[in-house]
């Protein structure tokens, strides 16, 4: 899935990285526990967070996420969305929250890692 | 004899605002030298891990970033309260931190089960009262 086609599902605003809207992501990760992110995401993954703090960006340059969802509304102040431009990391806000949101890009046919084993 | 490059971080504890600046820059170098990027997710996840620990849990920590054609090597070494019980701070879950950390995204309880399950070689040693060290290998 492109991340056009994200922003098309989930309304989004696209905060930074708009010209990288034709990049795929392979899966869905959502947590806002970053931990969780570190420990079960896949890399080139898409994640989902209502943590807009400078960790959900540094998580996601170290655990090579993609890119960025916030979640029900939230917005990251400037100084974690010039870092995430410095990192090259795309950052998009939607008004859905996290159940929605997911929801939504798995009827899409966007999926996650299933079960941990 | 093998070339080896050594880097030495300070990390102040509590400075959640420079948090994650050391493991970040550790993954430039890495990057910047063509590591296969598996495995420089697999030390950068660590070394997050770790620096994060001091950032929320110790006064002041060091991390000691080394490598060789064959191997990297992190040593991050804290001035704090140590680990009571090390083979419960090991267990996936378990968590001494407060709200404040969990508001920055931390504190899951899976820090350092996350850094043994991405090193290949991990030793972890504290003492309460002094501070903790940990040893993390990743063979490159």
């Amino acid at each position: 899935m492109t991340l056009k086609q994200v922003t098309e599902i989930l309304e989004c605003t696209v905060l930074s990285g708009n010209d990288d809207l034709q990049m795929e992501v392979n899966t869905g990760c959502s947590s806002d526990l970053m931990s969780d992110v570190l420990a079960f995401s896949k890399p080139q993954c898409l994640l989902l967070t209502g943590l807009s703090n400078s960790q959900s960006v540094l998580t996601a340059d170290v655990a090579d996420v993609k890119a960025i969802i916030y979640v029900r509304g939230k917005r990251p102040d400037e100084r974690t969305l010039e870092l995430a431009k410095s990192k090259n990391i795309p950052i998009l806000a939607t008004q859905y929250v996290m159940f929605e949101a997911c929801g939504k890009l798995y009827q899409a046919g966007l999926r996650g890692i299933g079960k941990i084993l | 004899m093998e070339s080896t490059y050594v880097q030495e971080f300070k990390v102040i504890g509590g400075d959640f605002l420079r948090a994650g600046q050391v493991s970040t820059r550790i993954k430039s170098i890495l990057k910047d030298i063509g590591i296969n990027h598996s495995i420089v997710r697999r030390i950068s996840i660590c070394a997050y891990e770790a620096e994060m620990n001091v950032v929320m849990y110790a006064q002041r920590g060091k991390i000691l970033f080394s490598m060789n054609p064959r191997k990297t090597h992190i040593t991050v070494e804290d001035e704090g309260p140590g680990i009571e019980d090390i083979e419960l701070a090991m267990r996936e879950g378990y968590s001494t931190a407060t709200s404040e950390m969990q508001e920055m995204g931390f504190g899951a309880g899976m820090g350092l089960p996350n850094i043994k399950k991405n090193a290949d070689t991990f030793h972890i040693s504290s003492v309460v009262g002094k501070g903790t060290k940990l040893q993390i290998g990743v063979m490159i």
